[in-house]
This record gives C-alpha cells, sequence and structure tokens, in this order.
C-alpha cells in the first residue's frame, strides 16, 4: 500500500512541477505581451515602464526564480488588464463553477446511473435502444447550442427562466441542465457497459445456482462490483465538466473560472490566464490521485500491477 | 465446413449484410454536407461577404419569408444559405485535416514506443496520460492566449485534440502484432523492421485506426466549433458554424434562426458521425457489440 500510494504522489508531484514550468517557458516564448498591451505604434519610453514594472527587463533566469518562489506561494503576478493580482481575480470566481458544477455532477449522476443500469439488465430490449440512443444524442448535441435552445424555450418563448446572469436558484436551472445532460448520456453508456462486463461473470450465475433471487443478485452481488471502474469515469467527467463550464458559464454569463479564462484569452491577459491553466492542471491531477488511490482501496488487485 | 470451425458472426452472408436503413441515412447526409462544404463556390447564390442593409434579418423561407434568401440574413443582411455553405467547408475542412495530423502524429509516437520500448516508450506513454488527464480545450486556449488565434495555428492545435487515443491504440496493436508468428516469419527472412511495419503491420491494424478516427472526428468538430463559438477560433471575415451560432447568438430574440440553423447542421453533422463510427466499429469487432 505504502509503495503504490508513494508512486502515486511522486508521479502526481512531477506532474504538477512540469506543468508549473512549461507554462513559464511558454509564456515566454510568445514574445513581449507588452507590445500588445501598449497599443499600435507604441512610445518606447512606455512600453520599458511597463517591461520595469511587470519585471519582464529581468534576465530570464531571474525571471523564472522568482516565478518559482512566487508560485508556491499562490502568486503569480497581476492581471495586465486591472492590475489586481490574478489568483484573486481566479479565487472570487471559483465558488460559482464549483456550485454550477457539484450540482451538475450530481444531477448528471441522478440521471446517467439509473438509465445505463435498467438498460444493461435490459440487455438488447427496445428500452435498452432508447436508452443508448438517448445517450448518443446528448454527446452529439454540442453544449453551447442546447444552451441556446434552452434559452430559445425557456426564456424567450415560456419567459420562466431567465436567460444569463446569477443570483437565485432561476438562474442555475438552465446551466445545470446544459451542464448535467452532455455528461448524463456519457455516464449512461459507461454504467452500462461495467454492468454488462459484471453481468457476464462466472460468481453471478454461480449466484444464480445458489438461488440467490434476482433483485438480491442484482443491489448485493452486481452493483457494489459495477461501481469500481465508475469511480474512474468520475474522475474523468470533473475534466469534462470544467472543459464545459468554459462554454456555458459564457452562454449564460454565469461569473465562474470558466467565463474568467475565456475573457483572460480574448484579451491576452497572460498573468490570469496562467492562474486558471495551473489550478486546473492542479485540479485535474489531485483528482486523478484520488481516482487512482481509491481505485486501490476499492480493488486491491490493482495495487499488485 | 462445420458451424464451429467457422463462426456465425465473421462468416461472410453475415459480413455483407446491408447496412441499416439509419446509417446510411447518416452517411448520405454527410456525403452530402459534403459536397455542399467542397461546392460552395458554386452554390452559393451570394458572395458570402456581401452585405444588404435594407434586407437585414429577413427570415428564411420556413418562417415567412421569400425564396430570394431561402435561409433568411443576418444582422448584416448577408445571405445565410451563402455563408452555412462556407462555414460548412471551414468546419469540415479543419476537422478532417486536424483529424488526420493528430491520427499520423498519434499513430507514429505509438510505432515508435512499440518498437523502440524503454525509456522511449516511458516518455510517450508520460505525455499521453498528461494528455488525457488535463482538458484539452484548455491547453488549446493556452497557446491561443500566448500566440493569437490564427488558421494554421488553429489546425495544428486542433491536430493534437485526441492524438493520445491514436499513439495508446496503435502501440498495443503493434505489440501484439509483433509477437505474431507472421511478423517473426518476416524478421526471419531478414527483412528490415521499416518495411514491416509500413507493409505488413500498418495494413493489418489500419483498419482499427481508421475506425477510430470516425469516434474522434464528432469530438474535433465540436473543439473547434466551440472555440469559433466563443470566437477565439475562426476569425471574421472567415465564417465556420460555430462563429455563426455565436453571431445569431445576439439575436435570438428577433431572428431565432440565425442561432438554430448553424445549430442543427453542427448537431446533425457530429450525430451522423457517431451514428457511423459505431457501425464501423461493430462491424469490425463483432465482439464491441455485447458491451
Amino acid at each position: 500500500m505504502l509503495t503504490y500510494t508513494s508512486i502515486r504522489l511522486i508521479r502526481s508531484a512531477a506532474t504538477l512541477a512540469f506543468v508549473l514550468v512549461s507554462v513559464f517557458f511558454m509564456v515566454r516564448l510568445a514574445g513581449d505581451p507588452m507590445l500588445a498591451l501598449a497599443g499600435p505604434d507604441p512610445d518606447p519610453a512606455y512600453v520599458e515602464e511597463l517591461r520595469q514594472r511587470w519585471g519582464l527587463d529581468q534576465p530570464l533566469w531571474a525571471q523564472f526564480q522568482s516565478y518559482v518562489v512566487n508560485a508556491l506561494q499562490g502568486d503569480f503576478g497581476r492581471s495586465y488588464a486591472t492590475g489586481e493580482p490574478a489568483m484573486k481575480l481566479f479565487l472570487d470566481r471559483v465558488p460559482a463553477t464549483i456550485e454550477l458544477g457539484v450540482v451538475s455532477l450530481l444531477l448528471s449522476l441522478a440521471i446517467g446511473l439509473p438509465m445505463g443500469i435498467v438498460a444493461a439488465l435490459n440487455f438488447g430490449s427496445v428500452l435498452d435502444r432508447v436508452v443508448m440512443s438517448t445517450a448518443v444524442l446528448a454527446f452529439s448535441l454540442p453544449n453551447f447550442f442546447l444552451g441556446i435552445l434552452f434559452i430559445l424555450l425557456f426564456s424567450l418563448h415560456l419567459r420562466w427562466l431567465p436567460s444569463f446572469g446569477s443570483g437565485s436558484w432561476q438562474h442555475m436551472v438552465m446551466p445545470v441542465l446544459t451542464l448535467a445532460l452532455s455528461s448524463a448520456g456519457a455516464i449512461a453508456r459507461f454504467a452500462r457497459s461495467s454492468m454488462l462486463d459484471v453481468l457476464n461473470q462466472p460468481y453471478l450465475s454461480a449466484a444464480r445456482a445458489r438461488g440467490i433471487p434476482g433483485l438480491h443478485r442484482i443491489t448485493g452481488h452486481a452493483l457494489p462490483n459495477a461501481s469500481i471502474p465508475l469511480v474512474t469515469v468520475i474522475g474523468l467527467r470533473v475534466g469534462d465538466l470544467i472543459a464545459g463550464a468554459i462554454v456555458v458559464e459564457t452562454v449564460f454569463a454565469w461569473p465562474g473560472v470558466g467565463r474568467l479564462l475565456a475573457e483572460a484569452v480574448e484579451g491576452r491577459d497572460l498573468a490570469v490566464v496562467q492562474v486558471v491553466v495551473v489550478a486546473t492542471a492542479a485540479t485535474m491531477i489531485v483528482s486523478n490521485l484520488l481516482v487512482d488511490l481509491t481505485y486501490g482501496w476499492l480493488d486491491p488487485r490493482v495495487k499488485d500491477e | 465446413m462445420s458451424d464451429i470451425a467457422q463462426p456465425a458472426a465473421l462468416s461472410s452472408p453475415a459480413r455483407r449484410k446491408r447496412l441499416p436503413l439509419l446509417v446510411r441515412t447518416a452517411a448520405g447526409f454527410l456525403l452530402l454536407v459534403l459536397i455542399a462544404g467542397i461546392g460552395a463556390d458554386l452554390l452559393a447564390p451570394y458572395d458570402y461577404r456581401a452585405t444588404d442593409l435594407l434586407h437585414r434579418l429577413s427570415p428564411p423561407v420556413f418562417a415567412g419569408g421569400d425564396w430570394s434568401h431561402p435561409l433568411g440574413t443576418d444582422a448584416l443582411g448577408r445571405d445565410v444559405l451563402t455563408r452555412l455553405l462556407y462555414a460548412a467547408r471551414t468546419s469540415l475542412l479543419i476537422a478532417i485535416i486536424g483529424t488526420l495530423v493528430g491520427a499520423v502524429a498519434g499513430s507514429a509516437l505509438g510505432f515508435l514506443a512499440a518498437h523502440f520500448r524503454g525509456w522511449v516508450e516511458h516518455v510517450v506513454m508520460a505525455a499521453v496520460d498528461f494528455q488525457a488527464a488535463v482538458p484539452f480545450i484548455i491547453i488549446v486556449l493556452f497557446f491561443i492566449a500566448i500566440l493569437g488565434s490564427d488558421l494554421w495555428l488553429l489546425l495544428i492545435l486542433i491536430g493534437f485534440a485526441g492524438w493520445e487515443v491514436y499513439a495508446r491504440l496503435a502501440r498495443g496493436l503493434v505489440l501484439s502484432a509483433k509477437e505474431q508468428n507472421w511478423v517473426l516469419a518476416l524478421q526471419g527472412l531478414r527483412i528490415g523492421w521499416p518495411v514491416i511495419y509500413a507493409r505488413h503491420v500498418l495494413p493489418n491494424i489500419a483498419a482499427a485506426l481508421i475506425v477510430q478516427m470516425t469516434l474522434n472526428f464528432p469530438g474535433t468538430i465540436l473543439l473547434e466549433t466551440s472555440l469559433s463559438f466563443l470566437g477565439l477560433g475562426v476569425q471574421p471575415p472567415g465564417t465556420s458554424l460555430g462563429l455563426m451560432l455565436g453571431e445569431g447568438r445576439d439575436h435570438l430574440l428577433r431572428a431565432w434562426w440565425l442561432a438554430v440553423i448553424p445549430g442543427m447542421l453542427i448537431f446533425l453533422t457530429t450525430l451522423s458521425m457517431c451514428i457511423l463510427g459505431d457501425a464501423l466499429r461493430d462491424r469490425l469487432d463483432p465482439r464491441a457489440r455485447q458491451g
């Protein structure tokens, strides 16, 4: 257990270090961000002053050293656009994104899991086909288009919900539905296939031969085993929710990290982009680590590999 | 020949069975979109940049418009049908080139990893794990923030979407091919590895890689349209399905069709590709049908 855990920990730390270092050099590769900031036909003295203010007049090695020292303290410099610390801008937006992400993850599990399990238990039936077709539809419908269809229906046609902004539960309905529905399709598909894997195992035939009733076979034997691979898919969903949040938050003007990133990229506010990229990578690395560790705990066979 | 020697699923009549209607419809639709995109110059009734401020936001035929603009006009009076044809061309072109770049680069890395093993394999597989871990759109946005939006950059970045899937797949397939008797036989004949890979292994695993391409294609289209929708992909005066949808979003109240028409086209294209990809995979690997 110790070696399994420590290998995973070391690997995660190495990946994070790799991300930090490559982000620094990539940003410097881009050329001088101050030329973009100073506008067309800039005054050389003004550009020089900007460089000094953002520490870009230092040699690369000195810049790298202060970058690492500051980054480890959570300081990623100031936004080129507003002058505020980039980390603060990021942290201000985190709660809104987590709120959106957690609610839609729960909703997509609540929709996707039962659908996938029911489909697997009725393998090959009409019900199974309906579930699988719905899952393909959910995947093919781009989330930005789904969001716009919701706005057309619920805001402009029925006038039930506000089309953008945040603040009340009504504001959350459409962004959550949009994120949850596209995720639910993938979860249903995965739940179905891991359930089918388990249903074909000899130990279920053995349970049947021992005369264990059908419902008990499913809840007591099939579901616990089928839920192990689902840990992985929930971990992967975290990444998809972050990616989805960029688009969905922009569609519904939801004040979260995704919209912050989209705006920062458009304005080429590299300090802010840097924070969001590093923070996303860190989130993903931690969630993958948790998935690996949970998986090793639930299924001890993994650790022996 | 007895049934035991030849499983029913692999016998030739079953393999030659006609594709279901749904799959043929999907293939037909994709062909139609492809022709529309390629023939945009001939088919388009107007210049895609031509504005007509006297006929702004006129509705399409099915919403009470007239046939001079079958799908209506946008906020600058540009013909929606014309723009849709050019947008389909741009989006398909980016998705096709992007998919090819990713497939070639990824498969090549998979071959290298499987051939050299050792540290080469470790490096490739570490990169695969990293790419699979971080949402790709974040990486793309990072590079766009640094280098600015540019069509060539977009092509390269979108090409890198999904390379890890091909690398993993090709590595696995090559590793198992290397254990096969026919590869050992070719080695015994003192045929060089490059020839064995190019002329013998690749044709054997190409089908699986091509199926993977059709499965990845919808994701590639969605990546480009998402970026363009955000205003960070294809830039005006060029046009793409995502960009049209993004522009239409500002006029939802007065002209819902501006967003719905390109949106439907994206949806139907990805849906058709999903249906086709699933059908191809089932045909190549009958076992996949069970799970």
